[in-house]
């Protein structure tokens, strides 16, 4: 079974092509990682798969992503629904400028899945219950989100993405601005979360990839090099470019 | 020896900024040893008079304020709307740029050409009157190109991760901007609004271009009245021959900087309050 498969997927920044004929198929209930040296297409990739990129001017794609089967890029497609199945957290942490309850109703409220008002509360609960944060804050949803540590403001955008239910979750470099203590705190939630959710992991950081990852893949000037399990990528890669860069040769 | 210079600019900029406050410390000083005698509840609430005594500003101040919150009821939604339109929705097409020209163009148009445009579309062609409603409606004109460029840049301002937090939660365009993007715009928008309008208030030209009264003995009760304005009244009263008249002018002046004082610290309050309740 597949949950996200891409076929021959290209993608250009005006005439720029940034992604090259990318075919990968992701594991539903696993964390994949993308990684590679900076600049090699792997957040751009992440990007398509919630077509994120589509809000920035003069981008467009070539090929087909398939989620479920269905290509997320076919005419017709709702953006906004697919966007609530797979959520996204950024590299910098970016709660909104408000209280923490609001930022995990925010999601809940816009999507009409707010219910009664304890029912709201209870979701909000739970979410934050799920990104590890519940503890720390329980005391204080009313406070900015802005007041918060910089690892706490991380989990709270976890919570914010998982309120929604996502089926998908994609993280793009999600601990990268953090210390090694936040870092870990979230990298036991991502081992958690993939009980229930598919998690796809950008990160250049590669004691990361192997540790939080069951596969991983290798991007390098826009193509996808090696797409493997993870223990291979690291122990017994097919590729050369790839045993390179994760030896530390390059990169 | 490299600070040298660095010291020379400070200094130099202290000078030009302590030369601008002078300034504007002299006249208001002036204006003030003029016109101070002359401010009184009576003259506040009084009428205008042929005798400069019995004069008062009332009917010029009310019809200030009303016609600003008539002017801000027409210019902010559709400065604002504009402005979200421009920034979120136009696209980069040739027409989007030239429009955006325009609006810089207008925004540094001599606002006596607003006058005569609001003489000719809204007194005569729309067949308004020499009312507030056309007074108003041409002041509109005259601030909506700073308003729609204050708000761009405010909108602007908002860092593209907001919006795509938002976005990627399910979020649309119209909800992201609504909930997310325009609160955090707010106070850049509210900023550039009260300025826009506090230079409104002080316009002249306009208005007695469109034939506003220069001589009204009520208070306007309604939008189709008839009209004055305080920097009419102070204009008519300058010039007067009687020295009497002088002074009703410098305490007219007063009021009128106080009114303009008053909006730009409500800008700033406004201002520091929404931030202060964003962070």
């Amino acid at each position: 079974m597949i949950k996200v498969r891409a076929e021959r997927l290209n993608f250009y920044y005006g005439a720029t092509r940034a992604l090259q004929d990318i075919s990968v198929a992701v594991q539903p209930n696993v964390v994949t990682a993308f990684i590679g040296p900076s600049g090699c297409g792997k957040s751009t990739f992440l990007r398509t798969l919630n077509r994120m990129n589509d809000i920035v001017p003069g981008t467009r794609v070539e090929g087909r992503v398939l989620i479920d089967d269905a290509d997320i890029y076919a005419p017709g497609v709702d953006v906004v629904a697919l966007r609530r199945r797979v959520g996204m957290v950024f590299q910098k942490s970016n709660p909104f400028p408000k209280s923490i309850f609001e930022n995990v109703a925010y999601g809940l409220r816009i999507n009409n899945m707010a219910g009664s008002r304890s029912e709201l509360a209870g979701r909000v609960e739970e979410s934050l219950r799920q990104a590890a944060l519940w503890g720390e804050v329980k005391d204080r949803l009313h406070e900015s989100a802005l007041a918060i540590s910089g690892g706490q403001q991380q989990r709270l955008c976890i919570a914010r993405a998982l309120a929604v239910r996502p089926e998908i979750l994609l993280m793009d470099e999600p601990a990268s601005a953090l210390d090694p203590i936040a870092t870990q705190r979230i990298e036991e939630l991502i081992y958690d979360l993939k009980q229930a959710y598919t998690i796809v992991i950008v990160t250049h950081n590669m004691q990361q990839a192997a540790r939080v990852s069951d596969y991983t893949a290798f991007f390098w000037l826009g193509r996808l090099v090696e797409y493997d399990r993870t223990d291979k990528i690291f122990t017994n890669p097919a590729e050369q470019l790839t045993e390179d860069y994760v030896t530390g040769r390059f990169g | 020896m490299r600070r040298l210079p660095d010291r020379a600019f400070q200094a130099v900029a202290l000078a030009v900024l302590c030369l601008a406050l002078a300034a504007l410390a002299a006249l208001i000083l002036d204006v003030w040893r003029d016109g101070a005698s002359r401010l009184s509840w009576d003259f506040l609430t009084g009428f205008p008079s042929r005798r400069a005594e019995s004069a008062g500003i009332w009917h010029a101040l009310t019809g200030s304020v009303f016609v600003i919150l008539v002017t801000a009821a027409l210019a902010v939604p559709i400065g604002v709307g504009a402005a979200i339109y421009l920034e979120e929705y136009g696209t980069r097409s040739l027409l989007a740029r030239l429009i955006e020209i325009n609006i810089t163009n207008l925004a540094a148009v001599p606002s006596i050409i607003y006058g005569l445009l609001g003489l000719g579309l809204f007194v005569r062609a729309l067949g308004m009157g020499r009312s507030v409603l056309a007074g108003a409606s041409t002041l509109a004109l005259l601030v909506l190109p700073v308003i729609i460029l204050t708000t761009r840049e405010a909108l602007r301002a908002v860092p593209r991760s907001i919006r795509e937090g938002s976005y990627a939660l399910g979020a649309t365009k119209w909800q992201t901007i609504w909930h997310q993007v325009l609160p955090v715009a707010l106070p850049g928008i509210l900023t550039g609004t009260i300025l826009a309008l506090s230079r409104a208030i002080g316009e002249t030209a306009p208005l007695i271009t469109i034939g506003a009264l220069t001589f009204v003995a009520f208070v306007p009760d309604g939008l189709w009245s008839p009209f004055t304005v305080l920097p009419i009244q102070i204009f008519n009263w300058v010039s007067r021959p009687q020295p009497a008249f002088q002074v009703n002018a410098a305490a007219a002046i007063l009021v009128l900087l106080a009114l303009l004082l008053t909006m730009n610290a409500a800008a700033v309050w406004l201002r520091d309050r929404y931030q202060k309740k964003l962070v």
